[in-house]
């Protein structure tokens, strides 16, 4: 069932050296395939090695299993192998000659849909998987929202099970022409691409299909190595939290002061004018310093270390920002909330939280709706915000956040909710504006 | 267009998890085992923190059976790179009734490490301890946050990790508990030998070929020592090998190699169909041999 092809590991050190990252995570429901298909893509691309297929083997005949199960190379738990469930996000890894790739795999039941937005929260890229003899389905419009929300850039829509069709084109069209009325009023600006595969033989996974000629675009390695990964930096406004303060106080650098961190937005220039988060004073950048030497410019995602030229006060979770592109400050914030934990959230209780480099507490007094992820509805009457909602919420913090609104920074717009009793992360919050 | 490549973008990660232990704890740890992983973490951290010093020590956990080389080369780094080593050792922990030896032919000490580690950990209250550990590496590791919460007794809950979203990462805890942090989660073998050959890292010779006194046991070619046991079907012989990776002499597994450079050693690694942890007799022990060490609080 399986053939090796050319693509792979033989890559030489130059290029290996200058290959780009990939960010992908996969969603799709239970029996769509996800794991035929990663199995699929891991073993074309030679990077399943021959102990683990060994010891996949061992396992699926131990079960009882007639075919290898490729699930069980993802399932990495005791408890995962032994109900043949997969419950936490698992990370898998493989590369060929142009790209490196990092999958985020998902579970696909819907009570994992913080795992799903776990996964999502730094993926690039998702691939959602259809079976061709369903069609679009609840579960695709979650998943696909979710993905959307979550602010993947490319939602690559996978029709699987094309031989369980015979290959047929009116099958691809039909649910293309679905999935297109949905995503044009779910999320009319999202970029898609389509492609009809069969993860067990694959067709269009690693090599073109023989089997359906009609079909004209890429196979799915073709997309994920080809589609752009955010780069343009330059369109959105520098962001550089401070993470950590640099200070030497040794003889061979007695006055060094720098300002670590990594930067999320924009492009920081050595000279240029800044403005330093809360205090609002501005200065001037006199040198952006790595081990490796000192730059002229940095972008994201670099970890550099900035230097001022006042000495002002700077600690953990000030944010440098260009002199006249400043993000907003208030306390008063509407987000996105996806809680994550099976104790339901209280209205008005004092949680922890965390965004960009800042640590404050908040509470949430209002919820304009809850989200019925399934048919997208706006439920405005609920107030019982349980494990895997996703509503509109509004929070109130101790100390003014300086955000940005998550759809244009994922950093300086995001934010997680502590439980201060368990310490747990409870909940996902993406900003969408002051209120 | 301003596009970083996967090493930057791994180093880069990597240094800013560094920095998130040196800002969210009081008395962080560098795990350091002598082996390629942890020679890595040590570089990425002087990245970090330059022009500072690296603001925290390393720990090694000894189990009095180490290759010899790994221990001088360790001394050496300690001494280039001006950290505190603080090592913890095995010996001690049997001699004091803490652990008891195992027994028989495939006795190792590699589980007896947690012990000792735990109570290092403990006796110098480290809140934080970086660690090497890599997603790709074995399947349980796949499912590892990168910070890793542990509760008083050093207990890993798998089935209960706090979800770990964007780069916000949640590092509060209880007093007696602590963390175990993985900065180069992300990087596959390859990653970390791309970036050992770009960075021109210097690395232990038991890495490149050499010439040893081995037996084979069951596949697996292990490095004789004075405290191994030989069956009676085995037989000490010389051979051209190397370390894949590096653990105690007990429990490495070694490959019959004529690398002598990392670019020799890249090229075999891209040829080969066995996983780097292929050789390691501890991982052998049952399929859940590392989420079982893990949850006692192993490395």
């Amino acid at each position: 069932m399986y053939s090796s092809s050319d693509t792979g590991r033989e890559f030489s050190n130059k290029a290996y050296l200058n290959m780009e990252l990939l960010r992908f995570t996969t969603a799709g429901s239970v029996d769509d395939g996800k794991s035929t298909l990663i199995g699929r893509l891991l073993y074309d691309s030679k990077s399943i090695f021959e102990d683990q297929l060994d010891a996949v083997r061992r396992a699926s005949l131990k079960k009882g299993g007639e075919h290898i199960n490729l699930a069980l190379l993802t399932d990495g738990l005791r408890a995962e192998r032994e109900q043949g469930i997969t419950i936490d996000v698992a990370y898998r890894y493989f590369a060929t000659p142009h790209r490196k790739f990092i999958i985020a795999d998902t579970p696909g039941h819907i009570q994992y849909t913080r795992n799903m937005v776990t996964g999502a929260s730094t993926a690039n890229a998702a691939i959602i998987l259809i079976d061709a003899r369903n069609g679009v389905t609840e579960q695709t419009h979650r998943h696909s929202y979710i993905a959307s929300l979550l602010g993947i850039q490319h939602i690559i829509i996978c029709i699987n099970k094309m031989d369980l069709v015979n290959f047929q084109e009116d099958v691809y069209n039909k649910i293309y022409s679905d999935y297109r009325t949905f995503a044009d009023k779910a999320f009319p600006s999202q970029k898609l691409w389509f492609i009809p595969i069969s993860a067990l033989f694959g067709d269009n996974v690693v090599k073109p299909s023989t089997h359906m000629p009609w079909f004209k675009g890429g196979t799915l390695l073709n997309v994920l190595e080809t589609v752009p990964i955010n780069n343009d930096h330059s369109q959105i406004p520098g962001r550089f939290p401070v993470q950590y303060i640099i200070r030497p106080e040794n003889s061979s650098f007695p006055d060094y002061r720098g300002y670590a961190g990594r930067i999320t937005g924009g492009i920081f220039h050595k000279g240029e004018k800044v403005t330093v988060l809360p205090s609002y004073l501005t200065t001037k950048i006199t040198s952006i310093d790595t081990f490796d030497g000192s730059l002229d410019e940095a972008f994201p995602p670099m970890s550099v270390t900035i230097r001022l030229e006042n000495d002002i006060d700077i600690s953990r979770g000030s944010l440098i920002v260009p002199e006249k592109d400043l993000p907003t400050e208030s306390n008063n914030i509407e987000i996105m909330l996806c809680w994550l934990n099976p104790k339901p959230l209280e209205l008005n209780k004092k949680y922890g939280l965390k965004q960009a480099t800042t640590s404050c507490r908040c509470l949430v007094h209002d919820i304009p709706y809850i989200l019925n992820i399934n048919t997208l509805e706006k439920i405005s009457d609920g107030n019982n915000i349980r494990m895997n909602d996703i509503a509109c919420v509004h929070i109130r913090t101790t100390q003014p956040l300086f955000f940005d609104p998550y759809t244009l920074n994922r950093t300086t717009g995001s934010l997680i909710m502590i439980d201060e009793g368990t310490n747990e992360t409870v909940g996902a919050g993406m900003i969408v504006q002051s209120c | 267009m301003n596009q970083i490549n996967h090493l930057n973008e791994l180093e880069s990660e990597a240094i800013f998890i560094i920095r998130e232990v040196a800002a969210q704890f009081e008395r962080p740890v560098l795990l350091f085992s002598g082996g390629k992983d942890s020679i890595v973490l040590v570089y990425l951290s002087r990245k970090a923190f330059w022009p500072a010093k690296i603001p925290f020590p390393l720990l090694h956990i000894d189990t009095g059976h180490n290759f010899e080389e790994t221990i001088s080369f360790r001394d050496k780094l300690v001494k280039k790179f001006g950290v505190q080593l603080i090592v913890g050792s095995v010996q001690e922990s049997i001699d004091s009734g803490r652990v008891v030896e195992e027994q028989g032919y495939n006795a190792s000490r590699n589980v007896l490490q947690t012990v000792t580690l735990l109570d290092t950990i403990e006796k110098y209250k480290f809140d934080a301890a970086i660690g090497g550990g890599r997603r790709d590496e074995e399947k349980a590791r796949a499912k590892e946050r990168f910070f890793s919460h542990r509760d008083e007794f050093g207990q890993w809950d798998p089935k209960n990790q706090r979800p770990e979203l964007w780069n916000l990462f949640n590092g509060e805890k209880r007093p007696g508990e602590h963390f175990r942090v993985f900065p180069i989660s992300n990087w596959t073998e390859m990653d970390v030998w791309q970036y050992i050959y770009r960075e021109k890292i210097e690395l232990p010779s038991i890495y490149y070929t050499h010439t040893r006194k081995v037996f084979n046991r069951d596949g697996v070619w292990l490095a004789w020592a004075p405290f191994m046991k030989l069956k009676p079907n085995e037989k000490v012989e010389e051979k051209q090998v190397r370390c894949r990776t590096v653990g105690d002499i007990t429990c490495t597994g070694l490959t019959l190699s004529a690398a002598d450079s990392v670019e020799d050693i890249i090229r075999e690694i891209a040829a080969t169909r066995v996983t780097e942890r292929g050789g390691r007799y501890d991982d052998q022990r049952s399929d859940a041999a590392m989420e079982d060490r893990k949850r006692e609080g192993y490395f």
